[in-house]
């Protein structure tokens, strides 16, 4: 197997608006290889979220082929693949998305629901990913009793909680101010060299996109050249 | 079920509104459990009737009686393994609104066609010696706490007995119970061959005649044969089977069972419009964060689940605490003396199923709403 984690050929994906069809990405190639932290910038409505839908299997392209790991994404049922995102990807959106029903602890607890883990071993695992984002003594507080950065912090350990090998972060600090997305950033960028986890980040911040290894610009739904914009 | 807790504190988003609509199942269910025994109080009669049980009655009324020597040529009727007779006393217990039933009977043939009454063995021989004593139901000693022994006047206001009086004074030999939980024992039983040779008139007739037959496939038969050897007399009769009886008696009161039925199916659908509107309101709200379920790996399947789950619990949890304080009430307090005021196994089970399908059928809707969900577009509205 390469090291390549991700690789997308050819992708297209056309939206019908009405009686218009409306191509948001054209013929669209791409390889991450495994370990990265990729910076994905662009214009609004260059077509970021769409391309991280189709690589966390929540959206299929309307041509061409994902393979992420062994899985060949656009070949998958629906089904298949929520089987397979709740093991090999953790996404991070931009409002964070905690259930408000919930504790930190029992939303970081919630992916591993899917699991064959037993209550003891879900609270357990829960622990150690709230601990990896620096909030163990936040465990039984509910979103509304956190700060912004904090619900994202509990975000991001729900994220990783299951372990996958890719994170795919939607404009994670947009919400946030420079101090507490420069610390959610410096998270991000250790679990990418600690934890080896692979990372594609969506970000409209320059001085964000520098926690990277590298950085790729959108627009109208082609990639630029690497370097360029 | 690893799920319940996720469904639980989903239940709890907006207390309130989840408090007035499980209130709401309460109610309706207990209403339900109400409405469901006062049926009974109406079916049951039929229900009790047993269809190996002919009943003779005057053609014309049941008001005029039937000569004494109909129940010998009764007996004589081939299928016909026993008979018994019954007269109206008419009576009541110091205040005319105390009405129950009292008959004047055979002490023997009438126990003998109701073998669903029973007696301690002393208290029935004590009964069949004494010719003033009558023997009472469990619910009117319990109504006016007499006891064995008790010499109680009752003041009838049909018969004048010999001595010009109408007030009658008899003492409690017995009391009696039914095995039939929902049959009423409000019933007093008096020593005909007493009562027919005290009143001052009408003696030597019978009210009506009850008679247990060998097969119930042959009701219809021997009920002809029976009235056919009284054809043509100045007395003429009509047998039916004890359910037919029990269905015109019960035809005095209107068709009720069908008004309650209506009111009920009412009940139910209003639950369903409040709790399914309860529910599509709370996955209207919630889009978002159904969505994030299913990015984490819920499958569509899951998530209708989770919603089903829900709905169900709110009916299971209102309509539990309804139909089981329907129960206390009816059954274990026994606080409405109705006769038949009861829920059998058959009551509740309906009750139940009535819940499940509630629950499910007021959560389908939404839960499907929830499972067709696609993530992007659910994401994008946040
Ligand atoms: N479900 C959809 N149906 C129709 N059109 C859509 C849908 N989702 C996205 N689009 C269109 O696709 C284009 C790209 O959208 P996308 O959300 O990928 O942009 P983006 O680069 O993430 O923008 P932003 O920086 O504002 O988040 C936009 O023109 C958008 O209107
Ligand atoms: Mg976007």
């Amino acid at each position: 197997m390469s090291d390549d984690l991700v690789v997308l050929k050819d992708i297209s994906r056309t939206y019908q608006k009405g009686k218009e069809k409306v191509e948001v990405l054209h013929q669209l190639d791409l390889t991450i290889a495994n370990g990265d932290f990729l910076a994905l910038m662009g214009p609004s409505g260059s077509g970021k979220t769409t391309l991280l839908n189709l690589l966390g299997g929540l959206d299929q392209p309307t041509s061409g082929s994902i393979r992420v790991g062994d899985a060949e994404l656009h070949k998958m049922s629906s089904s298949a693949l929520s089987k397979w995102r709740s093991t090999n990807i953790g996404f991070i959106f931009q409002f964070y998305n905690l259930l408000p029903v919930l504790t930190a602890q029992k939303n970081v607890e919630l992916p591993l629901l899917l699991t064959r883990m037993n209550g003891r071993e879900r609270a357990n695992r829960a622990a150690i990913a709230l601990s990896i984002v620096g909030l163990e003594d936040r465990a039984k507080h509910y979103p509304r009793e956190l700060s912004g950065g904090q619900e994202q912090r509990v975000a991001i350990a729900r994220a990783i909680v299951s372990d996958p090998n890719l994170l795919l972060c939607d404009e994670p600090t947009g919400d946030l101010d420079r101090e507490t997305a420069d610390e959610i950033l410096r998270l991000l960028q250790a679990l990418n060299k600690e934890h080896n986890k692979t990372i594609v980040m969506v970000t409209h911040d320059s001085q964000a996109a520098e926690y990277a290894r590298h950085t790729l610009h959108m627009d109208k739904g082609t990639l630029a050249p690497e370097g360029a914009g | 079920m690893k799920y319940f807790y996720l469904v639980w504190k989903s239940l709890w988003r907006k207390k309130v509104r989840t408090i007035l609509t499980i209130l709401s199942v309460f109610v309706a269910f207990l209403l339900f459990g109400l409405l469901s025994a006062l049926n009974q109080v109406f079916s049951g009669a039929e229900d009790l009737a047993d269809a190996r049980r002919l009943v003779t009655l005057d053609k014309i009324s049941i008001i005029n009686s039937l000569p004494s020597s109909y129940l010998a040529r009764i007996e004589s009727v081939p299928g016909v393994e026993r008979a018994a007779h019954a007269s109206w006393f008419g009576g009541y217990y110091q205040d005319p609104r105390n009405q129950f039933a009292q008959f004047a009977v055979d002490p023997a043939r009438y126990l003998d066609v109701y073998p669903e009454l029973t007696i301690p063995d002393d208290q029935r021989e004590k009964w069949l010696r004494t010719r003033d004593s009558v023997i009472v139901g469990r619910d009117l000693v319990e109504e006016f706490g007499w006891s064995v022994g008790d010499r109680i006047p009752m003041y009838s206001s049909i018969w004048t007995n010999t001595s010009g009086s109408q007030v009658w004074d008899f003492e409690i030999a017995g009391v009696f119970d039914s095995e039939d939980p929902r049959a009423s024992t409000q019933m007093m039983l008096i020593q005909y061959d007493y009562f027919d040779e005290g009143r001052a008139f009408g003696q030597g007739t019978m009210g009506w005649f009850i008679i247990a037959i060998d097969s119930a496939g042959n009701a219809a038969q021997i009920a002809n044969a029976i009235d056919t050897q009284f054809a043509n007399s100045p007395n003429e009769t009509k047998t039916s089977t004890e359910a037919a009886f029990a269905e015109s008696f019960i035809g005095q009161y209107g068709n009720i069972g069908l008004i309650i039925t209506l009111i009920l199916t009412a009940v139910f659908f209003t639950i369903l419009l409040v709790s399914g509107n309860t529910m599509s309101q709370s996955v209207r709200e919630r889009i978002p964060e159904l969505a994030v379920l299913k990015t984490l790996g819920f499958t569509d399947g899951n998530v209708l689940s989770i919603v089903l789950a829900e709905s169900t619990f709110v009916m299971l949890l209102g309509g539990g605490l309804g139909l089981g304080l329907a129960l206390l009430v009816v059954n274990v307090l026994g606080a409405v003396p109705l006769p038949g005021f009861y829920l059998d196994a058959a009551a509740v089970t309906n009750g139940v199923v009535y819940i499940v399908l509630a629950g499910v059928a007021a959560g389908i809707f939404p839960a499907l709403q929830a499972k067709r969900l696609t993530i992007i577009d659910a994401l994008s509205r946040a």
